[in-house]
Formats: structure tokens, sequence, C-alpha cells
């Protein structure tokens, strides 16, 4: 039941992007600001949290589950530091998922050559 | 030209006459490229959990490390792009897609060399998602380290 | 008598001529319907170069060379070039011709750079400035893509108006001597600006600067659609054709039975999976030397226009919310008859 929770949430929040993509030809980049953005908005007010225990990595993998896991450091890092959490919470949060892009991605340009569009 | 229309009908002009996606054809296409995803997501999960006796918040990272290299494999292959074009959103809004646009331009502007080639451009699509990230998620944090200082919550 | 015709065209007193041309493309164009017709087909998209914008300067090079040996000429009987592409600075007109060691003159005008640099090399001529000038324009789609819009192994949804940068190069070489085809006027165009702001539809950006040329050219000429074999404009695609010709029609001109656009012979959209068609400066310059000139020398036409079109534009005014302007340029090509 959670893998049909998680794939019919995970896509259905595709469908809303898709949606808003095609009646706005904004491009992806904003696209992808956006969603942070909604992420940490709905995870401050308590929403993305209910979405993230209904549907699992239907709700985390998502850039939008991103932004949730932002907030979700950022109310951590505050409970326990007060005001220095403020500077303290997002890299936290971001740390493991931003580190990984970062290091693979450093390590394929080393293996990989630019290839042409076909 | 003698009959030249306004900027307003011509851009309605436009309109008219530029063919669209099929939405509803992307739509079910961005719903089961998405939904694989996050599915694929789900079940590193639930692996890292029961085979590997990990906590779920230890789990989740290992969910999006594995995705991210998966994400930065395929884009060395070219075919990450591949997925997209089929996929739209389906492989934009997955932390995948956030892999493959740092993925992208490490690979593409390597020859501009490490500093000024891969170093500032990795951040090219990338960083914008970080640094609006981290800023908004500062700035609920503020209200919510005020709220609590106040007393209005918690 | 004068040589000034009406507002902006030139009706050359001794038209010069193409004594030479070359078309260079990369496999996708080859694998298009016009495959056969193309001089060069270079598997290889780095044409043996390290990056993209060299790779598009050898193109370029490879083109002009071309274009020079089938005049029967050497390269320092070149008086002058007219090169350009759609790199920032010119990249790739100026490190794919230095080697050539012809004075040369640095053109943008983004994908019109064909139009504008076979109107500048036949003005020189047939000013008698030169015995014989090179017109020639490039692009690639890995360069054009980086510089544009995304690195070439990102992933994202082009929509059904876009089109495909051509990779290649065209050139031609203009000349007092005579050739199978001459150059007998041309209509310079404007910067028109309608208020698009959609990189993603270039052909709804540029169809208005089209329709401009090929309006002034009527009006200076006296002419009607039907005094031409054929009108060719550069990279409009399937949006941009329908558009021009409706923006015409509303002036008094139908168009429709005369009009094809470089951009759509190129690729077979379906199965090429090209969207509204090819782009680039290359497209426009590739086509008249290949397909169009072929068809002029047997004679299927005697008298065209052709008509390449560019977008004006750059990332950072792009960034900055300003609109895409766009450009076009006439060229009347006839047929000798021997």
């Amino acid at each position: 039941m959670e893998y049909v929770k998680a794939f019919f949430v995970g896509g259905l929040i595709c469908v809303i992007v898709q949606i808003f993509m095609d009646h706005t030809k904004l491009q992806p980049g904003r696209i992808m600001v956006l969603l942070v953005i909604s992420g940490v908005l709905l995870g401050a007010l308590g929403i993305y949290e209910k979405i993230e225990a209904f549907a699992g990595c239907g709700a985390t993998v998502p850039l939008s589950g991103f932004g949730f896991s932002l907030w979700k450091g950022m109310k951590e890092a505050v409970d326990q530091h007060g005001f220095l959490g403020l500077f303290e919470g997002g890299f936290t949060a971001a740390a493991v998922g931003t580190s990984a892009a970062l290091i693979f991605s450093y390590l394929a340009s080393l293996i990989f050559q630019p290839k042409m569009k076909q | 030209m003698r009959h030249e229309p306004t900027k307003q009908e011509y851009s309605q002009m436009v309109e008219e006459m530029t063919p669209k996606h099929n939405s509803l054809l992307n739509c079910i296409r961005a719903f089961f490229v998405g939904g694989a995803f996050c599915l694929l997501g789900e079940m590193i999960k639930q692996t890292m959990m029961k085979v590997f006796d990990i906590s779920k918040k230890d789990a989740l990272l290992y969910v999006t490390i594995e995705l991210v290299l998966l994400s930065v494999i395929l884009t060395g292959f070219n075919l990450y792009g591949k997925i997209t074009k089929f996929g739209g959103a389906g492989g934009l809004v997955p932390i995948t897609g956030f892999a493959n646009s740092v993925a992208s331009p490490a690979i593409e502007y390597q020859k501009e060399g490490q500093v000024f080639g891969i170093g500032v451009k990795i951040f090219t699509i990338a960083g914008p998602v970080i640094l609006y990230g981290i800023f908004s998620a500062f700035l609920a944090g503020i209200c919510y380290f005020l709220g609590t200082q106040w007393g209005w919550i918690g | 008598m004068s040589q000034m015709r009406g507002k902006s065209s030139i009706v050359f007193e001794k038209a010069p001529y193409l004594l030479g041309w070359s078309s260079i493309v990369a496999q996708k164009e080859g694998e298009g319907p016009l495959g056969d017709l193309f001089d060069e087909v270079i598997e290889d998209p780095f044409f043996g170069e390290e990056t993209w914008e060299m790779a598009e300067g050898h193109f370029m090079r490879q083109a002009a060379m071309l274009a020079i040996k089938k005049a029967g000429l050497a390269k320092e009987e070149i008086r002058y070039a007219f090169a350009g592409d759609l790199l920032e600075q010119n990249t790739a007109t100026s490190y794919g011709l230095k080697e050539l060691e012809i004075p040369l003159f640095g053109l943008f005008g983004a994908c019109s750079t064909a139009g504008e640099s076979l109107s500048l090399a036949s003005m020189m001529v047939a000013a008698g400035y030169a015995t014989h000038a090179l017109a020639t324009a490039s692009s690639h789609i890995g360069s054009a893509e980086k510089q544009f819009r995304f690195p070439l192994e990102y992933g994202n949804q082009r929509p059904q108006s876009a089109t495909w940068t051509v990779t290649g190069s065209g050139a031609f070489i203009v000349s007092r001597e005579k050739g199978p085809v001459k150059i007998t006027g041309i209509t310079t165009g404007k910067i028109v600006d309608y208020g698009m702001k959609d990189p993603m539809n270039m052909g709804a950006c540029m169809a208005p600067a089209a329709a401009q040329v090929i309006y002034q050219h009527f009006q200076d000429y006296g002419k009607e659609p039907k005094d031409y074999d054929a009108i060719y404009t550069g990279d409009l695609g399937e949006v941009g054709k329908d558009i021009l010709i409706r923006l015409l029609k509303e002036n008094g001109y139908d168009i429709s039975e005369v009009h094809g656009d470089c951009g759509l012979e190129i690729y077979e959209n379906e199965t090429q999976d090209t969207h509204s068609g090819g782009s680039g400066c290359a497209c426009s310059a590739v086509v008249l030397a290949s397909m169009l000139m072929r068809r002029l020398i047997s004679g299927y036409w005697k008298k065209i226009l052709f008509v390449p079109t560019g977008a004006l534009m750059s990332k950072t005014s792009f960034n900055e919310g300003e609109s895409v302007c766009g450009i076009a340029h006439a060229v009347l090509l006839e047929r000798e008859e021997a």
C-alpha cells in the first residue's frame, strides 16, 4: 500500500506542475525554485507533514520535499540553538542532497564528455 | 507596412496560430514518470529500513543519495534528457531532476576549465534552487523563532 | 542611373555572380530530406576539435575553403570575407577563419547573417571594390544550446513551436566573373519588434521582420508575388510561416503560392523530432547552397527572393525582460541565361 500511495501522490505532484508548465511557459529553473519555496511554505504551515505521513517518498522525492526538509532542519535548529539556528538549519538540512549532487556531478565531469543532442 | 497589428493584436494572433502541447497526454506521462521515481524512492526507503534496520530519517537520506547517483549516471550517458523530454514535469520535479541540473553543466562546461567552467557553471540551474530554498527556510525560521520567543507557538 | 531603388533596395547595374558555393553539415542534417544535396556531411559533431565553438569554426572554414575551390580560385584571390555566426563576439567566425588570412568584416545578424553577408559582398563587388568576395555563415547546435538555452545533457521539454539549430555552414563566392546565378538586387531589412517575448517561439518573433522586408521589396521594385518563382525565408518554421503569409495578406500580397521556408526543408520534422523545423545561421545558408542553387541552375526556377530571418536577442536581454526583435534581409537571385 505504501508503494501505491507513493506512486500516486508523487505522480500527482508532477501532474500539477505539468499543467502549470504548459500554461505559463515558465522555464524549468523557475519551476524548480517555485517548488522548493512551496515546499518550505507548506512545511511551515504544517501541511506538508501530513502529505508526507500519507505518501512517504511520494512527498519527499519531489523537489517540494527538499523544501520541506529545509523547513524541518530550520525548525530543529531553531529549537536547539535559537537565533543561531536560523543560520544553521538551512544548510544542515540541505547538506545531503546538495553534497551528493555536487560530489557525484563533479566526478561525472571527470568521466563523461559532452555529447551531441540527438 | 501599410497595415500593422498592434502588439496586443499580434500577441493574440500568435496565440491562436501556435499549436499547443497535448496537455492531457503530457500529464499522463508526467504522472507515470514522476510516480515511478517516487515509487523507486519508496522501495529504497523500505529496503533500507527493513533489510538494513536503518531509522526512517536516515533511510530518507539514503534515498536522496541513491536517486541523485542514479540521475547523475543517467545524465552522463545522455539518458536523463530523454526521460524528461518524454515525462516533462515527471523528470523535472523529483530530486533526480535537480541532480540532472547539477550534473549537466558540470559535464558540458568542463572545457571552460575547473574553476570558471565546472566550478561556476555547476550552479547555473541549481544555484537559484539552493539560494531560494535556504532563504525561504530562513524567513520561515524567523517567523517560527519570533513566534516561540513571544509565545505565539508551542 | 541610380542603383538605389525605393526606400531600402538596390538594383545592381552590373549584377555580381555566384561563382562558387558550398554546404557542409553534420549527421542529423545529412539524414534529412536534403541529405544527398549537401557537399559534405561530417559525422563527428566535434569535427576533430575539442569544443563546440571550435567545431563550429571548423565547419565554417571547411565551407569557405570548399566554396573557394569550387569557384576555381585560390584563397589569396578573395579580397574580402563577410562572415558571422550566433555566438558571443562571433567566436566561431574569428577562430574559424583566422587561418584563411582573408580581410574580414565580421557580422552579426543572428540567423539572417547569410542574407546580410550576401548583401554586403554583392554591394562590394558591384561597386568595384572587389573582384571576388566570400560570404558565409555558420551555426552549431552544441554551441547554440549551450549559449542560449541549457547544457546539452539537461532534460527539458521543448514546445511544439521550438526549432532545431542546424549544425553546419554555407559559403558563397560573390564575383565579377560570370557564374550560373547572379544577385540582381537586395532589400535591406530594419529591426521589427512586435513585443514577442517567447524565445521558444522564434518563428513568431521573426515573421513580422520577414513580412516587413518582403513588403518593402515589392513596394520598392513595384512587383507582385507572381513575379517570383519562389520566395524563401530562412527559419520561420511552421508557426512563423503561417503568420508571415497572414501578415502579408493583410497588406495586399498573397505569397502562399510561392513561399517556402528553409527551416521546413532541412528536416523531416515528424520523424527527426525537430518540432517546428530548422533554425540558425547555417539553416538558410546550407539550404541556399544546396537545394535552392540547384533548382536555379537547372532552370526549374529563374528568379527567387532569398530572405534569411534573424531574431536579435541575447541571454542578457532575455533575462532583463526585453522582447525578441526580428530582422530579415532579402537577396534577389536570378539565373544567368546562357
